[in-house]
């Protein structure tokens, strides 16, 4: 390796970071402690006049910030779960067993790995069922869009899992429940990592569908809030406001990410890249 | 433990049962059918359903002005067509797809040769450059749009004027680099992944045979990046061509509806509550992604092949 290229690689990077990441965090964390008069037109100086803690106190109030939180967490728990649990015994039987019947299926499930939803019919289908503006009803939307995800994930794995770990639990009498729960999720761990930080990253920060399936009301979640914060007129040029949201928005994934980080790696390694 | 594993096969089985009496095959024992069902249920209800009810709503006068909905035919169709917006949208997201999955690709490749020796210092730099993929769309959307404003960060840190979310041309540009910046974090890894599984005797050979960086990057590197690139370059495309959330953030649709691709078409007039011809868009959203995606999974597959 060339000095030149030993010295120049991590200048680059230390730059790369510094334009590319460094400047737009740097804009968001400075506006989000700048009263309003400093912040209308955005830039990167040091705020004058610092007021982090009543901006996002304001946030908070006026952005109806904790009961969006609590929306979403009622949202995107049980999704991720549901993907998780069902997206597992799915991927188990396509990944074990053989015939075009199982190959076929397999195939279906993961078309939503290409296919778009279609949302419009989406909010159609849920007003008959009587799950239009409601958890459960996005839940579902949310748990069928991210299931590809996990089966086609979670398909590769296990098919890279010797059959012989199965086997000897079976000899000693195991039944396939409960091969499941102890043999085949256990082994699991590091696709579920993944899948998790995907379907939760996905679901926690979608506005499309939530605007579809929740609408406005009073289950609106965090960027849905976020949504109407930014687009209402009162707020027009509230980049304080706008970015003491997005900041407390952004630092559960950020936390989640940071929590999981070497599964995440992991994960996406053994099951994207064959 | 394979050891016992191996004895304990080997030992005596039960007498084989006579066939087709009182024996499922093992594969309906071992793994019954019944652990993919409720996923399937799940996949089937809310995901295939609404695609098949697509093939027939945009054919109705669906809307929330009227109570009944009745068949119209190809009206939806031809209401946005005449109006412009059914080639506009086409074209916009296509071409949003197309410079979406370049940048995107691009920047993660770049990335992931600039940190892929696992040190301390690029593993630090790899969690950095993954950290847009944490912020959600709508909020990068926001941040970029503050960046880009003309009263904006970027103009008064270069003193200049530039209104650079107001040009018909380039705005669907700049949105794209928008995109590839929101997502290089994830092409990265899987770059990353890619590369950490080329063999290091492979490497080695080049260097021995007096290969310098660029011609093993082609001739070694390249090619066995292959299955990263089929991944990467198809959940780019595919991805994008659903986009909705940065470009709402950022223009809106604007100007003059240059950046107005398939998912804003549909939420605006969703919101007028034309739902049909809402729904007609988004039959031709499904048609445009299998028409791109189809042939180019099965190239991409044939190109892994060759290589």
């Amino acid at each position: 390796m060339t000095p030149l290229w030993r010295y120049g690689r991590p200048a680059l990077v230390l730059l790369l970071a510094g334009l590319a990441v460094g400047v737009p965090l740097w804009l968001v964390a400075v506006t989000s402690a700048k009263p309003q008069a400093e912040a209308i037109n955005p830039n990167l100086d040091l705020p004058r006049h610092w007021q982090p803690s009543a901006n996002y106190a304001d946030a908070v109030s006026q952005g109806e910030m904790l009961h969006g939180f609590l929306n979403s967490l009622l949202v995107v728990v049980p999704s991720v779960v549901l993907v998780l649990i069902l997206g597992a015994g799915a991927a188990w039987v396509f990944a074990r067993r053989k015939s075009k019947l199982v190959s076929a299926a397999y195939a279906l499930c993961i078309s939503g790995l290409l296919l778009p939803p279609a949302v419009i019919t989406i909010v159609m289908e849920l007003r008959q069922l009587g799950m239009a503006n409601t958890r459960p009803g996005m839940i579902a939307v949310y748990t069928g869009m991210y299931l590809s995800t996990s089966i086609f994930f979670m398909t590769g794995f296990i098919r890279a899992i010797p059959l012989e770990l199965e086997e000897a639990a079976r000899m000693d009498g195991a039944k396939p429940a409960r091969i499941f729960w102890r043999i085949v999720l256990p082994l699991l761990r590091p696709v579920i990592a993944t899948a998790t930080i995907m379907v939760m990253l996905y679901a926690w920060s979608d506005v499309f569908y939530a605007f579809f399936v929740l609408g406005g009301g009073d289950r609106a979640t965090l960027p849905l809030n976020l949504y109407q914060v930014a687009s209402a007129q009162l707020y027009l040029n509230n980049w304080h406001l706008v970015f003491a949201y997005v900041v407390v928005m952004s630092l559960p994934m950020v936390a989640v990410f940071l929590v999981g980080q070497r599964k995440i790696v992991s994960g996406i390694t053994s099951g994207a890249v064959k | 433990m394979a050891d016992t594993v191996v004895r304990t096969r080997k030992a005596p089985s039960p007498a084989p049962a006579r066939k087709g009496v009182g024996r499922l095959p093992r594969a309906a024992v071992h793994h019954p059918w019944w652990f993919a069902l409720p996923a399937i249920a799940v996949f089937a209800g809310f995901f295939l359903v609404p695609n098949l009810l697509n093939f027939y709503y945009p054919f109705t006068n669906w809307s929330s002005y009227l109570a009944d909905i009745a068949f119209t035919g190809l009206d939806n169709f031809k209401t946005i067509a005449d109006d412009g917006s059914l080639l506009r949208a086409i074209r916009t997201t296509l071409v949003y797809a197309l410079l979406a999955a370049v940048f995107q690709n691009g920047f993660g490749l770049v990335l992931a040769l600039l940190l892929e020796d696992d040190s301390r210092f690029n593993r630090f730099f790899r969690a950095v450059f993954f950290l847009p993929v944490l912020i959600s769309a709508l909020a990068t959307g926001y941040v970029f749009q503050a960046l880009l404003d003309q009263d904006g960060a970027v103009n008064s840190v270069l003193g200049t004027d530039i209104p650079w979310l107001g040009s018909t041309t380039w705005t669907l540009v700049i949105v794209t680099l928008i995109h590839g910046w929101k997502w290089m974090g994830l092409s990265m890894l899987i770059y990353l992944a890619g590369l950490k599984g080329i063999p290091g005797d492979m490497l080695e050979a080049a260097r021995i045979d007096g290969a310098g960086p660029w011609r093993t990057f082609w001739s070694v590197r390249w090619p066995m990046l292959a299955p990263a690139v089929t991944f990467n370059v198809t959940t780019a495309l595919i991805g994008s061509m659903n986009t909705f959330d940065i470009v709402q953030a950022t223009t809106g649709g604007g100007p003059a509806a240059s950046t107005e691709v398939f998912n804003i078409y549909m939420f605006r007039i969703f919101g007028q509550g034309l739902y049909a011809q809402a729904s007609a868009m988004s039959l031709v959203l499904f048609l445009v992604v299998v028409a791109v995606a189809i042939p180019l999974v099965v190239g991409l597959r044939r190109r892994e092949q060759m290589l």
